[in-house]
């Protein structure tokens, strides 16, 4: 496939001569293509949709802004795409404040979620709309199209129109149509939401394939947290119209930094408590109802005093009660209120000593019985699995427990 | 039906044959039901169409008068002398109907465009005060813009009391005013079928446009034009049909060199009771707007503008 592409000229080895100089439009850009936010704050009236984002995303990046509906993130998108101005702040692609340009004069292309292709043009007319507008040459059209096409898998779809088309197909005809151009930065907008699972899944690969292919920018925008973690190589959480966190998924991911982020991406168990002690490679938290916990010293960092300890649920081991604990190890007895099997793990709900429920994952390894409800366990995992976030004000710590 | 259903039942058949056959006449009721349904339009176009259509058809190739009387024979030759006679009023009306709903188009797109787009939440407001003028009869509106273009009326009389325009200047009888007119009455149709095909189109495939390096402009040509090209065409016959047929507008705004076919039949019908001549003209103007028709629909209404709409 990457031999049929010709390769954007800003992209490394694989792109030949000829393509090069077949493009003199692109050259002046190549040094430097990044995508820049500084300070972009948008306000509809008293109400603050996206409250002052500064966001540096590299080039070749696939970038994702993640959160609930209503977090300002489509907000953001439509900005960059050119579709809403930013009430303050700059919006610099390739350096170059855009702020204030019109979408059809940004070199941005959109794969909007309702996918919103032309319904009186055919797939090929689709694809080649965006080329016919920048007054590229008949032949090269042609072959970007049929290039593109075969890109997204829809050779011999040429003629049909988008009501002819499933929703999977649809979708990628929205991409080709995108993609055709060659954009510096292509914004995808819960691309996948109206798709079923399965195909979600399957397009999950693709879109990552894609991208790693024509090397173009992807910034992704979700809800579904699967979702950016699986394609994402960098994201960044949202909520309320800021930014809660960014960075890769697995640090994220294990390392959260807001109560927020804790809850929204993945499950935690968090427990609320204040340092005791800060020396040493250990820290100590006692808890409120007066277990002390001890957290890895590079990850309390200056937080505190009050501070919420979480653990992620599968970093738990849930051993009988009684059976020795392995040193170093916080631990603490609780008793299985709900065991739900769902295949590659049990997933157990349990209540500690002053009634708080833990979640606890454990992989279907082992030949032996799983604790049964009623049981009385022992849990524990290591302080490095430990994180220490603030606490966040009610209205987050609302919306994570959602 | 049911009744059929009975009497083969009382026949003494099998029980086992009976069942089928009742559900096959059950299927066929069914079937019948849409053309039930249609039964009183049906005879609605029998009686109110297709009956004044033939009885039209047969009174232009008759002879007589109205005194003593018509009788029914095939003198075509009136055909030839309808044509002979009015074919520059016929001319005239098809010249006058393609202009003025072009006219009409020009001014009836932006304002559908711009409540479609930018009407906001008062849509229903700005259409209502379109529709407005047209509570008032057709004849008033017309004599009401007589009484306004009038040569020494209050508007140009002012204005040639000012010296603003030359005292010889006139509107009224000229075939801007008859146009005009038409233009006038037909707004209203054609700014509803533009209204509603302009307000399907979604705005996120115009964001789309927008997004693909369409500018305004191309984004309108490109997309929003064709999109709405079922209402461009729906209100174009609407308005071209009723135009050309049209006497009114001649009769109250135009002179003696503004008549149309519409002022010919009408004067032949009621002033000189010349029913043939009227019957045979007014056959001629239906075939030639079928002929318009039929040609405008070829070139214009390809499948994919019904495709689309959906």
């Amino acid at each position: 496939m990457a031999a049929q592409l010709d390769m954007p000229p800003d992209m490394p080895p694989a792109a030949d001569p000829m393509a090069r100089g077949a493009r003199p439009d692109r050259a002046g850009s190549r040094e430097h293509l990044d995508v820049r936010l500084d300070g972009v704050t948008k306000a509809y009236g008293h109400l603050v949709a996206v409250d002052d984002i500064s966001l540096t995303i590299e080039r070749g990046e696939f970038f994702s802004l993640l959160g609930p509906s209503g977090c300002g993130k489509s907000t953001t998108l439509s900005m960059i795409g050119g579709f809403a101005e930013p009430t303050y702040g700059a919006i610099y692609l390739n350096g170059v404040d855009v702020s204030r340009q019109p979408p059809y004069r940004r070199d941005v292309n959109t794969v909007f979620q309702s996918y919103a292709l032309f319904p009186h043009l055919d797939v090929y007319e689709n694809v080649a709309f965006g080329l016919k507008r920048k007054h590229v040459d008949r032949k090269a059209i042609e072959r970007r199209v049929r290039d593109m096409l075969a890109l997204v898998d829809l050779t011999g779809f040429h003629d049909r129109r988008p009501a002819q088309l499933s929703g999977g197909q649809q979708q990628r005809v929205a991409l080709a149509r995108a993609l055709v151009n060659r954009p510096k930065l292509l914004l995808l907008d819960e691309p996948l939401g109206a798709l079923d699972l399965k195909l979600r899944k399957q397009m999950q690969l693709e879109l990552k394939r894609i991208q790693s292919e024509v090397g173009i920018t992807f910034l992704y925008v979700t809800h579904d947290q699967e979702e950016a973690m699986v394609m994402s190589d960098r994201l960044a959480v949202m909520a309320g119209g800021r930014i809660e966190q960014v960075g890769p998924p697995d640090v994220v991911y294990d390392s959260p930094a807001t109560e927020f982020v804790a809850g929204f991406l993945g499950a935690s168990n968090l427990m609320a408590g204040e340092v005791v002690e800060r020396g040493g490679a250990l820290a100590r938290v006692r808890l409120d109802d007066g277990l002390v916990v001890q957290v890895a010293r590079g990850r309390l960092g200056d937080r505190g005093p009050r501070v919420k300890v979480g653990v992620r649920p599968e970093k738990i081991q849930v051993l009988p009660a009684g059976q020795p604990v392995p040193e170093g190890r916080n631990s603490l007895e609780a008793v299985v209120a709900m065991t739900a099997y769902i295949g590659v793990s049990h997933q157990y709900t349990m209540e500690g000593p002053d009634g708080r429920s833990f979640s606890a994952y454990a992989q279907n390894l082992g030949t032996g019985p799983h604790p049964a409800r009623g049981d009385r366990v022992r849990l524990c995992w290591h302080p490095e699995h430990t994180f220490v976030v603030e606490p966040s004000a009610p209205r987050a710590a609302e919306e994570s427990s959602a | 039906m049911s009744g059929r259903g009975k009497a083969r039942a009382g026949a003494g058949s099998a029980r086992a044959e009976r069942a089928p056959a009742r559900r096959r006449d059950r299927r066929i009721g069914k079937a019948a039901v849409p053309y039930l349904l249609g039964l009183p339009s049906w005879v609605y176009l029998l009686l109110f169409f297709l009956v004044p259509l033939a009885s039209m058809l047969a009174l232009s190739a008759a002879v007589g008068d109205p005194i003593v009387g018509y009788s029914y024979g095939g003198h075509f030759a009136e055909f030839l002398d309808a044509i002979g006679q009015y074919h520059r009023q016929l001319l005239r009306s098809f010249y006058y109907g393609a202009l003025a709903t072009l006219v009409t188009l020009a001014i009836a797109y932006p304002a559908a465009y711009w409540i479609a787009f930018h009407g906001g939440r008062h849509k229903s407001t700005y259409l209502f005060l379109i529709m407005l003028p047209f509570f008032v009869s057709f004849v008033i509106r017309t004599v009401a813009w007589q009484f306004i273009l009038a040569d020494q009326g209050f508007l140009f009389g002012q204005l040639k009391s000012w010296g603003l325009i030359s005292d010889r200047f006139y509107i009224l009888s000229t075939q801007w005013a008859v146009i005009g007119g038409l233009v006038y009455n037909g707004l209203a149709y054609y700014v509803l079928p533009l209204y509603v095909a302009i307000e399907k189109i979604d705005r996120r495939v115009v964001r789309a446009a927008g997004d693909l390096y369409a500018d305004p402009a191309s984004t309108f040509l490109r997309v929003i034009l064709p999109l709405s090209a079922p209402g461009v065409f729906a209100g174009f016959l609407l308005v071209f049909v009723t135009d050309v047929g049209d006497f009114v507008n001649a009769q109250i705004l135009g002179g003696p060199g503004t008549y149309m076919v519409g002022n010919v039949i009408q004067d032949s019908f009621f002033v000189n009771q010349d029913y043939p001549m009227a019957a045979a003209l007014s056959s001629i103007l239906m075939f030639l707007l079928m002929v318009a028709i039929f040609l405008y629909a070829r070139a214009f209404g390809r499948e994919r503008i019904q495709e689309y709409a959906a």
